[in-house]
């Protein structure tokens, strides 16, 4: 068996707004094993991005609150550690790769200082060089070689002329070529996870292409373990060898990419398959699933999909649903498939 | 760049001839009274008529003006009507100590505004953030002339510890101008206990002055770092691993220099235009203080003249902040 | 279908269906006003300020000293159980001027913001509805007028006007609309470019209508939190001109002309100014503590904490 890296138990969390509390996280449960690509799909909003970001502790709390459960990192609950802990846990363990390339470089650094910056962060050599130290013939070469490695990495991710471009800022690259650099201050630490989330919805369809291949090839070369955050169910199919379905802060059916997609169990998956036949481009409106989602301030009981779902029984909104397994690893939480 | 720039420097002599036409109306609202009153109670009519002559006063208004205008490029900016001297010298040497307490009293607002904002941001809506708001909406809203007394009253009555007006002690020799400004110039003279005298009457007139300059700033500011703050780049520092600390002193920190440049200009104007009460009171002899005896006189060739010259300095620094602001901003200096 | 429309209830029930983002807006707001202690404190001051200004000269103990009294036998007392804010160097009560001083200080500021917004709105209106030409003249002049600093401009227009609180008034009015005007502008010109206005283009409303209707109320909002911050200012700055001596003269009462009567008598009998820059303090910084929680209030674009 493969190493479990991931472990996201029962996990619950609530944003405090003036609107009142909304129940996001309502006992997410989601594993990820080492070489795993795991594809985490659902509507805008139905808490996934939330999910993810609970693994690097990139939630902003407040108004984010965590009310149960636990999320294991390699063996460690991470809602435990400290501040010190998680910024290791962050700059060695977990690369992260943001929605929005435009605004993921600060726009008053040069592409180089900010890799090498991010680069000496992973080594925790940042603080021994930066200010007074900065001038010291030790800060230096550890500058130097932190910049050799940042040019060698652009490269990798296809900056052309990295050598030249690296003393570029952020305003001169394209959106795309901004992810690119992006990615690689991701992966420069060689991470035992990388979390991408939407990587490729800012971008043009075009370019779009270009960076999944480019994470496919990452993850080919030095055995990347991604979790891939997206509402793009094709995607998923093409990139990745597991999917974890939410709805509305609960993952609602999870297990491998043939085995979901051939035989769907949840209704809520089924709705997103049929829409994505009937209408591939088109996201957000599923022409499989009528109705809109719940309001996460007042949950409905039971099950949150039931309200939606035609195949929904009295049972349904008594409690919520336990994970049943009807195929090896496919996991679904809903009252069909009990008994 | 280039392009930017001779850009900027064609729209000045259009407004410059805004600023000069809307200083010229003011002034000329009241021809006769002022003369009236510089002759004197005793005056007979003849001599005020001579006077209404000799100053032009006499003729339609666009010829006034034109002879005004005229006046102004060849260096002339007419004299005063009451002590009958040349008003552009008297404005130099006037501007000079104006600029040593706005320059003293912005960079001092600055030291203070800057950490304070940076703190609000920090730690958004907890007490460090509160009392910032305290301060500054306190810095705005309180009487800068009343505030000048009473720190007047505090400090130099009752404690005594620093002089309360002018500019220098009158029992010292006054220090030889070489700029005008005497922490320059005493300074430049190796004048280690004239700096320190000019020092001690400037203080209190440029923390009071400050006061505008740290209410600006810090709400502006704090409201800059906090837009930044929701930018993707924050969180992709805090992803890979970067300190809170390295985040704030190095990545915002910059952004924030950056931003104060360009609030730099608004700034200098504000702590201008709060010199005309903090002048009056500390009896700094600098253009703010001129234009308010001036104003009490009706002396208005020197309304006019130092109307229309702090108005001019005003556009200088603007065009300057936004020369320093696109020099700062690596987005636009490469674009 | 006509029936329910004339019942107010479902009248009412159908304005707020048809509002709800705006009421859900609003109600954000309320809320994080009303958690802001400060914003809450400068309600209270200038509704305290406010009720001071309306009943105030008729219960201030010495209403006479503000209509030219004077008590030579009296002058300059320090505080005491008669005169609480002690008496000026003709004997006159320095509480009941203070006062009193607060009426004139509301009556003086509306002016000089009504007037200079009605200058200011008219001329962004139209400079950011008629563009080209009028908008560069505009909008050259008001740049302008914002280029002198400070008082610098209404003083030196106070002092051509002549003393006394008319030209005072009349010179802080006429240099105040730029800002207005500037807000306007700024807002027409990003408003015009709006879905709604363009629909309302569209189905053929009139130019004036849509300015009306559709343009003004939704550069309403910016209007009265810059009013609500100016109008301190407009306090602070007619003060200023009373205490350098162009303003109000005595024995008028001027919380600008009396302090500068104080600085006289400074430092023996500090009372003088002291009081009535207090108080003027409380109530501009009411003012500013008001206008900044209702800039929060009001802002949509503010985030949710």
């Amino acid at each position: 068996m493969r190493e479990l890296l991931v472990d996201i138990k029962a996990l619950s969390l609530e944003m405090v707004t003036l609107d009142g509390v909304a129940r996001v996280l309502n006992g997410v449960n989601l594993t990820i094993h080492r070489g795993d690509l795991v594809g985490l799909v659902g509507e805008t909003g139905c808490g996934k991005s939330v999910t993810a970001m609970s693994i690097p502790q990139l939630v902003p709390q407040p108004p984010a609150r965590y009310s149960g459960g636990e999320v294991r990192f390699l063996g460690e609950n991470v809602l435990e550690k400290s501040e010190e802990e998680l910024r290791r846990l962050r700059s060695r363990h977990i690369g992260v790769v943001f929605q929005d390339p435009m605004t993921g470089l600060n726009p008053v650094f040069s592409v180089e200082q900010q890799m090498v910056d991010a680069l000496l962060s992973k080594q925790d050599l940042l603080a021994a060089t930066a200010w007074g130290r900065r001038w010291l013939p030790s800060s230096r070469m550890q500058r130097r070689h932190a910049q050799e490695r940042a040019i060698a990495l652009l490269r990798r991710v296809g900056i052309p002329e990295p050598e030249k471009r690296i003393h570029a800022y952020p305003h001169e690259f394209s959106g795309g070529m901004r992810q690119r650099v992006l990615i690689a201050m991701a992966i420069a630490g060689r991470p035992d996870l990388l979390i991408a989330d939407e990587p490729t919805t800012a971008l043009d369809v075009s370019v779009q292409a270009q960076i999944l291949r480019l994470i496919a090839e990452l993850v080919r070369e030095i055995d990347l373990t991604v979790l891939l955050i997206t509402h793009n169910i094709g995607l998923v199919a093409q990139l990745c060898n597991r999917i974890a379905v939410m709805y509305a802060g609960h993952v609602v059916e999870s297990g491998p990419v043939r085995s979901i997609l051939r035989e769907p169990q949840h209704p809520y998956t089924r709705g997103l398959l049929q829409a994505i036949v009937t209408e591939k481009t088109r996201r957000g409106t599923l022409q499989g699933v009528p109705g809109s989602v719940p309001s996460l301030y007042e949950p409905p009981p039971g099950c949150r999909f039931a309200p939606r779902c035609r195949e929904a029984r009295p049972q349904c909104t008594a409690a919520l649903p336990r994970s049943i397994q009807t195929a090896p690893d496919h996991q679904v939480a809903c009252v069909l498939y009990e008994e | 760049m280039l392009r930017y720039l001779l850009n900027r420097l064609l729209w000045i002599p259009v407004v410059l001839i805004l600023l000069s036409l809307v200083t010229f109306v003011i002034s000329r609202l009241v021809p006769g009274d002022p003369v009236k009153l510089a002759a004197g109670p005793q005056a007979r009519p003849e001599q005020i008529e001579k006077m209404i002559e000799e100053f032009g006063l006499d003729r339609p208004l666009p010829e006034q003006y034109l002879r005004y205008m005229g006046g102004l490029l060849q260096g002339d900016w007419g004299y005063s009507i009451g002590n009958r001297r040349a008003v552009l010298p008297d404005l130099l040497t006037y501007f000079a100590a104006t600029l040593e307490l706005t320059v003293v009293a912005t960079v001092f607002g600055l030291l203070v505004g800057i950490p304070l904002a940076v703190v609000a941001a920090r730690w958004r809506d907890r007490w460090p953030d509160h009392l910032s708001r305290f301060v500054s909406i306190g810095a705005v809203s309180v009487p800068v002339f009343w505030i000048a007394i009473v720190l007047q009253l505090v400090f130099g009555q009752l404690l005594q510890w620093l002089p309360v007006s002018g500019r220098f002690d009158p029992r010292q020799s006054y220090p030889q101008s070489i700029t005008g400004i005497l922490l320059l110039d005493t300074l430049l003279a190796g004048n280690l206990s004239g700096f320190w005298t000019a020092s001690r009457y400037l203080l209190l007139p440029a923390l009071c002055q400050s006061l505008l300059v740290i209410a600006l700033i810090t709400r502006q500011l704090r409201g800059d770092l906090l837009d930044m703050l929701r930018k993707d780049f924050v969180m992709v520092a805090r992803a890979n691993g970067i300190q809170e600390r390295i985040l704030w002193s190095r990545y915002l920190m910059k952004n924030a220099m950056i931003a104060t440049v360009s609030m730099l200009g608004f700034l200098i104007g504000f702590a201008l235009g709060g010199s005309v009460l903090i002048e009056f009171v500390f009896d700094w002899p600098g253009i703010g203080q001129y234009a308010t005896k001036a104003a009490l006189l009706l002396d208005f060739q020197v309304i006019m003249g130092s109307t229309l010259f702090i108005g001019v300095v005003v556009v200088v620094v603007n065009l300057f902040t936004d020369l320093a602001y696109r020099l700062v901003d690596p987005r636009i200096r490469f674009s | 279908m006509a029936s329910s429309v004339s019942n107010p209830s479902s009248r009412l029930a159908r304005w707020r269906e048809d509002h709800a983002s705006q009421l859900s807006d609003l109600r954000r707001g309320l809320f994080r006003f009303a958690r802001n202690r400060l914003s809450l404190l400068g309600l209270w001051i200038v509704v305290a300020m406010l009720a001071v200004a309306v009943t105030g000269s008729t219960w201030v103990p010495f209403p006479g000293d503000t209509l030219g009294d004077v008590h030579m036998d009296n002058r300059l007392q320090p505080p005491n159980a008669t005169h609480w804010f002690g008496t000026d160097d003709a004997g006159r009560d320095v509480f009941t001027r203070v006062i009193v001083a607060t009426r004139t200080s509301f009556q003086v500021g509306l002016i000089i913001l009504g007037v200079a917004i009605s200058i200011g709105v008219t001329l962004g209106a139209v400079a950011g509805y008629v563009g080209g030409t009028p908008n560069q003249i505009i909008m050259r002049l008001t740049d302008v007028m914002l280029t002198f600093p400070g008082i610098f401009l209404p003083m030196a227009l106070a002092a051509a006007l002549g003393r006394g609180m008319v030209p005072a008034m009349l010179a802080l009015s006429v240099t105040w609309w730029p800002g207005y005007c500037r807000l306007v502008e700024a807002q027409m010109l990003k408003v015009r470019e709006e879905d709604f206005v363009a629909g309302a283009r569209a189905i053929g409303a009139s130019r004036w209508r849509v300015i009306f209707r559709h343009i003004l109320p939704n550069t309403l909002t910016a209007i009265v939190v810059k009013a609500s911050m100016d109008f301190g200012f407009a306090v602070l700055a007619l003060a200023s001109l009373g205490f350098i001596g162009i303003g109000i003269q005595p024995p008028e009462p001027d919380w600008g002309s009396m302090i500068a009567l104080g600085r006289r008598f400074m430092p023996g009998a500090w009372w003088i100014s002291t009081f009535p820059g207090l108080f003027m303090f409380v109530m501009v910084l009411g003012f500013n503590l008001l206008g900044d929680g209702l800039r929060d209030l009001l802002d949509p674009n503010a985030t949710v904490k």
